[in-house]
């Protein structure tokens, strides 16, 4: 029954079947669009970034990137304005500096230390291992 | 009245709760069997009363019981009857009464499928649980109470958040909470193994089948929350590194580290301490993802700062368990033995290397979900942590882990040598470099990340492939009669591994190949995406149970025939006057077809997106199997034997 009625539908739009238009006019501004937007935060949202968000800020602002590439900024100096307003805040990838240090170097300290850390034991394990069957023959 | 008798009834759990610890973890100590027996008594109605509180609530949501602060608060007479159930756990409160439900359904299993514990063993394992009960139920009562009354009722409720407003709310939290909470077990179990100074193999097996099953739910569940999120969200994302996700990642990243141990520790005796310190820091996890979800911290520390009641008591709690645990670890880790001999080059050192790498990655998650937290509270600034950031640093942490993974199944117990693990895997190496480097060609794109995608998932899948291989030849009969006579725990293994395989191919091919288009679309128009061909039909308005939506028909063509039929919605929420994208999508296993709506942008036209998204349904289906796996490894005949015989051989 929804089918029949579907197929009603498909006769309303006066059958034209026009090519639908991107929302953007070009290709190239888009997916540099799209590749910027999804490491910007939407401001509004709960935790989402602006490529992905519906929201209506959101879409202002994704016009507005729109207009500053057209102006021909590069990517970086887009991030730069939007970063000069809103802060740090506005970008998902944050910037290497003194308070993010710790946040940067961290992944590769804790994996390092744990592998040395690791390395250390077992050795040290080895060796007691190796003096308690000096001294009892077998162990359990 | 029913909701008094519930609060009631949460009182007498709380009373029960004191009962089961104290008489469980005294008559440990003297060694009386009453008490310990009474212990039982008291779990069980413990969970008997929790059990009342639990349908209580139930019961007021069901009735539409405005005069309960809580369910005003979370629900709406127009609410559809499924949803106004799982609005039970929509908020704070119920959430914590859910935990706490679990924690008794938890513990009641416990006392049922673990008569062949010792009797002291089994005390203080109850003990401990009761311990962490009255924990939770006591916050419930001094700072959540989801019975409190609202005077004068309410006319009406303020309605569940329509994003929760989805099949995936009824499943996705009780399933998680079942993984989260389970660990507790596992807690359990190293505490009264501390209390006891013993961690024999046959610990370590009875700890397994639980902290499996615990894991297990946790895999699901949090494969089922990704789920959600992809077809909820509107924008086709299916991880997004949302702290409240990361809550649910880092004790799956220990629980499976946990899980790996604990084989070592049955099989070798070895990695006792190791095994006993990850129970902890998995159920540690468990609670700081509640903490973290649950005391508001997330959405704002300020916020969290000005009403610090609910947050100070978990961070009181937190210390309380994950210090005592610690500390009960410090005074107890030197009478603990060594065990089994092995090599720098083994299997054991493999999987210990591995278990380090996954703690690592979980700390690693950890650095960058409090990070933001920190600074906030500092006063140094806000920043956000997202996507680019966690993909920056997780995937080259878990890279070695991936390669140890395929190579630790071939090595021996005790020694391994090298030369001999290259040479016999010399041919699955070759076919993953193969493959990686030419089918991203056949693919259409070639990038780094995709080659290397694939060779991870690759060398798991030859690597997996080879040991069958090497396993079947020394069997008699056809080949599926050998796969079948497989031990249990090998085949689990195996399936395990290769889900992993499978969620990276839909990682990678998603990411890689994925094709999007924002279109401006009047009904009649027609979109090419990919190989495909979108037809917009038109669009109607359709009211439902409590919104009204419009409903989009799309038809989807590849080659001139039909492929699908799709309608996305947009919805708009009355009570809460919220607007919802429901996404539609064409799941396949090659491909997803994904049309979301988005605004009008003229009295005709529409936004549209447009997603064709390769191989993402395997992500899902990876998960599955590495629960199945786990299933699977369980059913292993040795955990259903009271007496001590080992065989089959897994890791």
């Amino acid at each position: 029954m929804m089918k029949k009625l579907w197929g009603i539908w498909l006769m309303l739009p006066l059958l034209a079947w026009a090519q639908a238009q991107p929302l953007g006019d070009d290709p190239a501004v888009e997916a540099r669009l799209k590749a910027l937007s999804t490491e910007l935060r939407c401001l509004v949202c709960q935790n989402q970034t602006l490529a992905d968000s519906t929201a209506p800020l959101a879409e202002d602002l994704r016009r507005e990137i729109r207009e500053l590439i057209a102006k021909g900024m590069s990517d970086k100096e887009i991030t730069e304005y939007l970063v000069a307003r809103y802060g740090d805040f506005v970008r998902y990838r944050p910037p290497v500096k003194a308070q993010t240090m710790l946040l940067w170097v961290g992944p590769s300290v804790l994996l390092v230390g744990g592998l040395a850390g690791l390395w250390l034991a077992l050795r040290r394990r080895n060796q007691i291992l190796v003096d308690d069957n000096d001294e009892e023959g077998e162990e359990a | 009245m029913i909701p008094e008798l519930g609060h009631f009834a949460l009182i007498l759990a709380l009373l029960l709760a004191t009962t089961q610890a104290g008489f469980s973890l005294v008559g440990a100590a003297r060694g009386n069997e009453l008490w310990m027996t009474a212990g039982v008594s008291a779990a069980r109605g413990q969970f008997f009363f929790i059990g009342i509180g639990f349908l209580s609530l139930a019961y007021a949501f069901y009735s539409n019981d405005f005069s309960v602060l809580y369910v005003a608060s979370n629900s709406n007479s127009a609410l559809p009857v499924q949803y106004r159930l799982a609005a039970l756990w929509g908020g704070h409160e119920g959430s914590m009464l859910l935990w706490a439900t679990t924690l008794a359904l938890w513990t009641v299993a416990v006392t049922v499928f673990s008569r062949h514990l010792p009797p002291v063993f089994k005390a203080r394992l109850l003990g401990t649980m009761g311990l962490i009960s009255i924990g939770f139920l006591l916050f419930i009562l001094l700072s959540s109470n989801p019975f409190e009354r609202l005077i004068p009722a309410a006319m009406d409720g303020r309605d569940l958040n329509p994003l929760l407003q989805d099949p995936g709310m009824v499943f996705h939290p009780p399933v998680l909470y079942m993984g989260y909470v389970g660990f507790s077990v596992a807690f359990g179990f190293a505490i009264a193994a501390l209390l006891g100074g013993e961690l024999s193999p046959e610990w370590a097996r009875w700890t397994r089948t639980w902290t499996t099953v615990a894991w297990m739910f946790l895999t699901v569940g949090i494969a089922f929350g990704s789920k959600w999120a992809y077809y909820e969200l509107g924008w086709g994302g299916w991880w997004f590194w949302d702290a409240v996700e990361n809550a649910s990642f880092m004790p799956w990243l220990v629980g499976t580290a946990l899980i790996h141990s604990l084989a070592v520790t049955e099989k070798r005796d070895a990695f006792k301490l190791w095994t006993v310190l990850l129970a902890i820091f998995a159920f540690s996890l468990s609670l700081l993802g509640t903490f973290l979800v649950r005391s508001g911290v997330l959405t704002s520390v300020h916020a969290f700062a000005t009403d610090p009641r609910r947050g100070l008591f978990i961070l009181g709690f937190l210390a309380l368990v994950i210090g005592g645990a610690l500390t009960l670890f410090a005074l107890r880790a030197p009478k603990v033995g060594l065990g089994g001999k092995f090599g720098m080059v083994s299997r054991e050192s493999m999987l210990l290397t591995n278990n380090v790498i996954m703690v690592v990655a979980a700390g690693v998650v950890m650095l960058g979900t409090l990070y933001p937290l920190f600074l906030d509270a500092l006063g140094l600034g806000k920043i956000s942590v997202g996507p680019p950031y966690f993909d920056t640093v997780f995937v080259p942490v878990m890279m070695p882990a991936i390669f140890l993974m395929g190579l630790a199944i071939f090595a021996r117990w005790k020694n391994a040598a090298l030369p001999d693990l290259m040479t016999r895997l010399k041919w699955a190496f070759g076919v993953s470099v193969v493959v990686a480097l030419l089918l991203p060609f056949v693919m259409g794109k070639w990038t780094p990340m995709i080659a290397l995608g694939l060779l991870m998932a690759m060398w798991i899948i030859t690597t997996a492939v080879v040991s069958l291989r090497d396993r079947l030849q020394k069997r008699e009969g056809g080949m599926i009669a050998a796969l079948i006579h497989l031990p249990r725990a090998y085949q689990g293994m195996i399936v395990a591994h290769l889900g992993v395989a499978v969620f990276i191919i839909g990682v990678t091919m998603v990411k890689g190949y994925e094709v999007e288009q924002d279109m401006r679309m009047s009904p009649g128009d027609n979109a090419t995406v990919g190989s495909y061909s979108f037809h917009f039909d038109g669009i109607q308005d359709q009211p439902g149970p409590n919104y009204m939506a419009a409903v989009g028909h799309f038809t989807a063509t590849r080659n001139g025939r039909e492929v699908a039929v799709l309608e996305p919605e947009k919805r708009m929420y009355t009570v809460q006057s919220m607007p919802m994208t429901e996404a539609a999508i064409s799941a396949g296993l090659v491909n997803d077809l994904y049309v979301s709506l988005g605004e009008p942008v003229s009295e005709q036209a529409w936004a549209v997106r447009i997603y064709i998204k390769p191989f993402v349904q395997w992500i899902w289906v990876g998960a599955l199997m590495m629960a199945g796996g786990g299933l699977l490894a369980m059913l292993d005949p040795r955990y259903r034997r009271r007496n001590k015989t080992q065989q089959g051989d897994n890791a």
